[in-house]
């Protein structure tokens, strides 16, 4: 499945056609991921129109238009304005600079306008794609695919990246996927799904207990727990292909968290007798000891620079969040709300760290920003929440919550806006992984 | 001569047979002294040692398997009753030499897994170490962490809770 999707995006590549550089470069003023306080764009994309008089069919149309939107839709940058709203005339396609009346859409409070063409010719489809200011009534982005119609979703996603790309100055999520656990087939198994929840696959088929996914920084590898030794170790897999590497040393093998931009790996051991964070190679042969004191030292996360790393320590008796720098060795207290702070996990932006508080019996997500040190709470009264997991761009996070009875994926904002379900399968699921962008462009 | 060589003949034919009489005397004496005891008591008296004994490891393992330890939320200090029962257990392994076992550690729901995995192991070392300080061998004891993943009981209330948080004890 993963090896499908990787291949289809590269047919995609190759027939890319830029259709005109985009009117303004970089216009990346648009939106700020990191302003809690920005405002949605209204935002307007009419439904697909078919290109060539016959022979595309309209539920590939509506298949073209549902994913365009549900994607923009999901980055909750965005604030889709209803389409029983829009200015149309029925008949004339709306897709090109000319046959855009820009006012039909400024009337109805859109600021951005995408549109879509698409033409099919047996299973080979022509896709356009363009992005306008109405408010300048200029063209941002317009590109021109061709592939097959297997083709349209990774098509349309790598559009989607170029979209948030252009109003933001950062690449989109849409290449992404998240690993999460699921006990649907009676046992905790990893599966992997798009960024969206779409097309869960599994990823190992243990028949045990298998936790803690974890992606490298190249998103070829995931590390995880499992129990297939009848006890925790860590197993290291590549995401296509069956190389493998296994770290199983006596005691436990737990929390495995990659360093940024290094085949490296950080893991929490006890074969030496205390539960301490070390450093591994990509296959599994210890580098060093990390952390060292007497207490439990587990959950390392990385700053994307690789200098810093968070973890969980009960050094003063219960579980706090600390952070150490990597040269000095110099370890530092982060949180001291709550009496109970575990799972870390450091933005890709480097500025804030998400970790799960506990209080009473439950638990919530909290970020806190590394500057001032303020703890922001972004659920609350809505069953245990956890396992926050950031987006590769730093604007959402990934989590799982127990507010509609058993545990699914959740996704929110950085900020905690637009809590939403990621997926509905059997069993309960948790632990999501979001992985870096997968694709080069 | 010929009497002496009578008497000759006659020690060499009869004591033979003499001894030989008494021999078989012996032996139906011995034949007959076992045979009605191995009939009906053969049984009874040699093998109820070994069934009682047989039925006390029976009785000590199921109790050793049965009696769980537990310990407050994240904890892994053994309280009074966590450390009486660890003294029934060292008796236990004290008294059968043979026996290895597995500590495996659990916690309750609450918290998170990771952290939960750790806690586990602390609890089924901290269980060890009691058992060793007892004088039972440390290479009789493994230890394993479950974490929060084996609940034996799914509410959620401190009741069940408390339940979870524990060792249990497994004869490998």
């Amino acid at each position: 499945m993963i090896k499908r999707s990787g291949h289809t995006l590269r047919v995609a590549t190759v027939f890319i056609i830029l259709l005109l550089p985009a009117a303004v470069f970089g216009q990346y003023d648009y939106i700020d991921i990191n302003n809690p306080f920005s405002r949605k764009i209204p935002m307007a994309i009419p439904a697909f129109a078919a290109l060539n008089s016959d022979g595309t069919d309209p539920t590939l149309l509506k298949k073209a238009t549902d994913v365009l939107t549900n994607s923009l839709d999901f980055t909750g940058f965005f604030n889709m304005i209803d389409r029983g709203a829009y200015l149309l005339e029925p008949g004339n396609p709306v897709i090109t600079i000319d046959q855009i009346n820009f006012r039909n859409w400024t009337t109805i409070g859109a600021e951005l306008l995408v549109t879509g063409g698409l033409s099919q010719t047996g299973s080979l489809v022509d896709i356009e794609l363009r992005l306008f200011d109405t408010l300048t009534g200029k063209r941002l982005l317009g590109k021109r695919y061709h592939g097959t119609v297997d083709d349209v979703r990774p098509i349309i996603l790598r559009f989607c990246n170029e979209v948030i790309l252009q109003l933001t100055g950062k690449r989109g999520i849409f290449d992404s996927k998240i690993a999460f656990v699921s006990n649907g087939s009676g046992n905790k198994e990893i599966l992997i799904c798009d960024f969206d929840g779409s097309n869960p696959v599994p990823f190992t088929r243990h028949g045990t207990i298998s936790l803690s996914p974890a992606w490298s920084s190249d998103g070829k590898w995931i590390a995880y727990t499992t129990y297939v030794n009848k006890k925790p170790d860590i197993f290291i897999h590549r995401t296509e292909g069956s190389e493998k590497a296994t770290v199983e040393e006596k005691g436990i093998n737990i929390t495995p968290s990659w360093v940024p931009g290094q085949f490296t790996l950080s893991a929490t051991m006890s074969f030496a007798g205390n539960q301490e964070i070390y450093l591994l190679t990509g296959s599994g042969k210890i580098i060093k000891k990390i952390t060292n004191n007497w207490a439990s030292d587990l959950s390392p996360s990385w700053a994307p620079d690789a200098k810093m790393m968070a973890f969980v320590s009960n050094r003063t008796g219960a579980p706090q969040i600390y952070v150490q720098d990597i040269k000095t060795g110099q370890v530092e207290r982060l949180t001291f709300e709550g009496n109970y702070n575990t799972q870390p996990n450091w933005s890709p932006t480097g500025d804030r760290i998400a970790y799960t508080s506990m209080a009473g019996s439950r638990n919530d997500i909290f970020t806190i920003d590394l500057k001032r040190r303020q703890p922001l709470q972004l659920t609350q009264d809505t069953g245990n929440n956890e396992s926050p997991s950031w987006s590769p761009d730093g604007s959402l996070i990934a989590f799982s919550s127990t507010r509609e009875g058993p545990a699914r994926i959740y996704v929110m904002t950085a900020f905690g806006a637009d809590q939403r379900r990621l997926l509905t399968m059997p069993g309960e699921q948790s632990s999501p992984s979001w992985s870096p962008n997968l694709s080069k462009y | 001569m010929r009497k002496k060589l009578w008497i000759f003949l006659a020690l060499f034919l009869v004591i033979p047979v003499l001894l030989g009489t008494v021999s078989c005397a012996k032996k139906t004496v011995t034949k007959e002294e076992p045979a009605p005891v191995m009939a009906p008591a053969p049984a009874p008296p040699p093998p109820p040692v070994e069934d009682k004994a047989a039925k006390a490891f029976d009785m000590a393992k199921s109790e050793f398997l049965r009696e769980n330890i537990y310990f407050a939320f994240d904890k892994s200090i053994l309280d009074d009753m966590a450390q009486a029962t660890l003294k029934n257990k060292a008796e236990f392994l004290k008294t059968y030499p043979d026996v290895y076992t597995t500590i495996e550690g659990h916690c309750d729901e609450r918290g998170t897994p990771e952290y939960n995995l750790a806690l586990g192991e602390r609890r089924a070392e901290s269980a060890k170490s009691f058992l060793v300080d007892m004088g039972i061998e440390a290479y009789r004891i493994s230890t394993v962490s479950y974490g929060e993943e084996r609940p034996v009981c799914t509410e959620q209330t401190e009741d069940c809770w408390a339940k979870n948080r524990r060792d249990n004890f497994i004869i490998n």
